[in-house]
């Protein structure tokens, strides 16, 4: 057998993975979307990228200029959407570089020709919100924030069910017993509740909800995780690892974690998903971020205020659908990879 | 005479690949043939493919029973002969049986089917299957679920579920091997003599040679897919023709061991007092609320394990040997005292001192696919002793000391260096290259007693020889002790000094091993010994 055959586990599921094109291309087309959104300011932004104003040159992206700078009469921030601005720094040898959409997630459009909300322009070509503001730069910040909540959400809350089932699971008998008795409870609690009296009582903030929703997330995989940990700590090479007299820790870390990842793994996806959809069903409620933060699920509930402006349900609709579709097909991709029964064939 | 089943070029492949290459072997009227080979010899798709009981495989050639030929029949035909003209006892009956019905409502369901028996008559006929198949008390057991039934009540089922149909032909693939030894006789007898009252031919697949010359009439000889030899059964075994025949002939353990007296002054290495180990278990009804039960596994065994000797521990599942294993090990809290070379499991007072204890006694498992790491490499699996014990060692000196071991146990030539091994995973390995990088697991820190715990009932009889002569060898050489765990009477007799038979729990009988064999004095041993040959 030629070395170049010897492929750890993982290396042949991602080959599997790899073979299945569907969840391959989602996860492609998912991690430039995510990686396009981090850099977001300079895709959709009011402020231009660089100014070339009268032989001196600006950055009005990472720099705050008061309008007199541009030989206007106030001492306020620019509004580089006021079309005199604009007159002002493209006349002569003066240029500005403007963001492929020229709209801040928070930006009002006082200049608009079209009354609020506004159906898909030149201007804003996914049309403006009931407050004027641009529903494709509320799109791109949205879906970032959706994207890194989601992020989040699930590293904390599988960091959590993994540490708290593999305890569970390696030490079993009265650990195992208290904890589950503690899972209970505490899943018994009611979480929707709990969410509406702390937002009432606290002022709402991304890292708020961010704790809120970790506390109750981590059960269901912890659930996983003691299972496959009650499995692999009585099959023989945990034993021959004790023999060897490896330590707790050791025999968790080196023998039975790895071999206990698959359903966690198999999940992340699909727990993406559902932190996504948490955050955005939230935020329809009104319980979620706060106000002016970008937010599908706010974009939604505009939708629904605004049954006839249809643009507005319509393209968050989209976006949501494919985010969503996107995961899944990755997680079916990845549970058939991972599924010990395939052969690589 | 047209034979019962003729079968003539039989293809089998899967993925465009053929594991069965053209195969021809009859079978006559209440005949008992047996096909024998190793595990991936193709002997069980070769039968099971008669029923296009395989998934995904591609069949080729002819199989005629009574004249119609089975590979050409349509799917709805076919179900007419499966289970009708020809029915099949599969290995492990706990998985073959419905957990969700009792076996008389299986057997009645196949007597309904096929012989269109009302269910009031069905009933009956269920009683005499089971009384048939010699099950005690046949009315309470038709009534039971699978779990209520022992693996021998269970295989027995499986057999009066086969002849419910009165089969021409039954296929009875591996029938005894998830059984107690003392059961397979009995198995094979009542088959014997079931076959004779219903006069039906039986296929019968095995590994195991000693089923074959005690059951068939004719044997099939098979290897890597190709039909190497068949004959009559005494000519087979007295003049084999075939080269992979003779080896699998060959192939029972050969006794090679230092035969001299142990020396009565040198103190034991693993000696135990009074030892006894119990689990928990919950007791039924209300009083489980409150505490629970305790389920002696093993009670009271005393023995000593001598420098540079083996100890065999011999009994059947459910005797408490691998739970004396595990104690052995330090792995289970005991009972009694347990010495390992004057010091006991459990007065260590120092993390280093238990870890120096841990180093004296190492293990090899019977399941080679479950006792190695597969997200590990066999660097890393064989080189993780050398980090626990002797962590001063660099990655290279590791690496150094990683060969050598694989060296030790014959998976390196001497000049090789271990290029194509370290970095392998355990599923590129086969079952005896998994047992031996085991060994060389346990060898890498130096141990003093090797705890075998059925280290070759998983492994093909050839490679079973290989690994035993492997751990004689070795035991010549470094002067290991062996505590060797085993039900295999054949494995004892070639590799044990000392035998204790061990049942329920209770060691029945020791004493120096070649004597207990041949001339036991409990009736249980005499029973263990009379099935092995």
């Amino acid at each position: 057998m030629a070395a170049t055959a010897s492929l750890s586990p993982s290396r042949r599921a991602w080959q599997r993975f790899r073979r299945n094109r569907l969840g391959y291309w989602s996860l492609l087309i998912f991690c430039t979307l995510v990686v396009l959104s981090l850099f977001a300011e300079l895709l959709s932004n009011d402020r231009p990228l660089v100014v070339r104003y009268e032989g001196k040159t600006y950055f009005p992206m990472v720099q705050d200029l008061p309008e007199t700078v541009f030989g206007g009469d106030f001492d306020t921030a620019t509004d580089y959407l006021d079309p005199f601005i604009r007159e002002q720094i493209t006349r002569g040898d003066n240029w500005a570089v403007y963001a492929l959409n020229p709209y801040g997630p928070k930006t009002l459009n006082y200049f608009a020709r079209s009354p609020n909300p506004s159906a898909p322009t030149a201007d804003n070509w996914l049309g403006t919100d009931d407050r004027g503001r641009d529903l494709l730069a509320q799109l791109i910040y949205g879906f970032r924030v959706s994207v890194l909540f989601a992020l989040a959400l699930t590293a904390i809350g599988t960091v959590l069910g993994i540490v708290t089932g593999a305890i569970q699971g390696y030490f079993g008998g009265r650990t195992d017993l208290f904890f589950q008795r503690f899972i209970e409870i505490w899943g018994s609690m009611p979480e929707l509740y709990l969410l509406i009296i702390f937002a009432a009582v606290l002022s709402p903030s991304v890292g708020l909800l961010l704790v809120l929703l970790s506390l109750f997330g981590w059960m269901g995989l912890s659930d996983y995780v003691r299972a496959e940990f009650l499995r692999n700590r009585q099959l023989d090479y945990v034993r021959a690892a004790r023999a060897m007299g490896l330590s707790h820790a050791q025999i968790i870390w080196r023998h039975v974690l790895p071999n206990s990842l698959t359903p966690v793994v198999t999940f992340l996806p699909f727990r993406m998903s559902a932190a996504i959809l948490a955050l955005t069903s939230l935020d329809f409620l009104g319980l979620g971020v706060p106000p002016g933060t970008p937010s599908l699920g706010e974009l939604l509930s505009q939708g629904k205020n605004n049954i006839d402006a249809w643009w507005i349900s319509l393209s968050t609709f989209a976006v949501l659908v494919f985010t969503l579709l996107l995961l899944t097909f990755m997680g079916d991709a990845l549970r058939d990879a991972l599924d010990p029964r395939k052969q690589d064939t | 005479m047209t034979p019962l089943l003729d079968v003539r070029d039989l293809e089998v492949g899967f993925n465009g690949r053929a594991v069965v290459h053209r195969i021809s072997f009859a079978i006559a009227e209440g005949e008992k043939l047996a096909l024998v080979g190793e595990s991936g010899s193709g002997k069980t798709v070769s039968a099971l493919s008669l029923l296009r009981l395989v998934q995904n495989a591609r069949v080729g050639g002819s199989a005629r029973l009574q004249g119609r030929d089975l590979l050409a029949l349509s799917e709805r035909e076919l179900r007419g002969v499966r289970g009708d003209h020809v029915a099949v006892i599969f290995q492990e009956p706990m998985t073959a049986l419905n957990p969700l019905y009792t076996v008389g409502e299986q057997i009645a369901e196949v007597l309904q089917l096929k012989r269109g028996l009302a269910s009031e008559a069905a009933r009956a006929a269920v009683l005499e299957l089971l009384v048939a198949t010699g099950i005690p008390e046949p009315e309470r057991r038709a009534g039971a679920y699978p779990h209520q039934l022992s693996g021998g009540q269970r295989q027995r089922v499986m057999i009066a579920m086969a002849l419910a149909s009165r089969p021409r032909l039954l296929i009875a693939d591996e029938p005894t091997t998830a059984l107690d030894v003392s059961l397979r006789g009995q198995m094979l007898d009542l088959l014997s003599d079931l076959q004779r009252q219903h006069g039906m031919a039986v296929l019968l697949i095995t590994h195991d040679l000693n089923l074959v010359r005690r059951f068939a009439d004719r044997v099939a000889v098979m290897e890597h897919g190709h039909l190497v030899e068949q004959g009559a059964v005494t000519e087979v075994f007295a003049r084999p023709q075939h080269a992979y025949t003779r080896r699998l002939l060959a192939s029972r353990p050969v006794r090679d061991v230092i035969e001299a007296p142990a020396e009565p002054d040198v103190p034991p290495i693993v000696q135990a007092d009074h030892l006894g180990v119990g689990y928990p278990v919950p007791l039924p009804g209300l009083r489980g609320w409150f505490r629970r039960g305790r389920f002696e596994a093993v009670r009271d065994a005393n023995f000593a394990l001598a420098p540079g000797r083996t100890l065999g521990v011999i009994g059947e599942s459910g005797s408490g040997k691998s739970t004396l294993a595990l104690a052995a090990l330090g792995l289970l809290p005991h009972t009694g005292r347990l010495q390992v070379d004057d010091t006991t499991w459990g007065s260590a007072r120092s993390q280093a001192q238990t870890r120096a204890l841990r180093r004296q006694v190492q293990v090899v498992f019977q399941d080679p696919f479950s006792s190695l790491s597969p997200r590990m490499t066999v660097e890393q699996i064989v080189g993780e002793g050398l980090q626990v014990h002797a962590p001063e060692l660099d990655a290279a000196n590791r690496r150094e000391r990683v060969c050598a071991a694989l060296r030790d146990v014959g998976l390196l030539a001497a000049h090789e260096d271990g290029s194509g091994w370290l970095q392998r995973y355990p599923h590129e390995c086969s079952g005896g290259q998994r047992q031996r990088l085991a060994i060389a697991r346990a060898l890498i820190v130096e141990p003093r007693v090797l705890v075998l715990d059925e280290p070759t009932s998983a492994l093909d009889v050839t490679v079973q020889q290989q690994v035993l002569r492997l751990l004689q060898g070795l035991q010549r050489q470094r002067g290991l002790s062996y505590l060797l765990i085993t039900h295999d009477v054949d494995v004892i007799r070639a590799m044990a000094h000392d035998v204790l038979v061990m049942r329920e729990g209770v060691v029945i009988e020791r004493g120096p091993a070649l004597d207990v064999l041949a001339a036991p004095t409990h009736p249980y041993t005499r029973e263990l010994v009379a099935a092995a040959t």
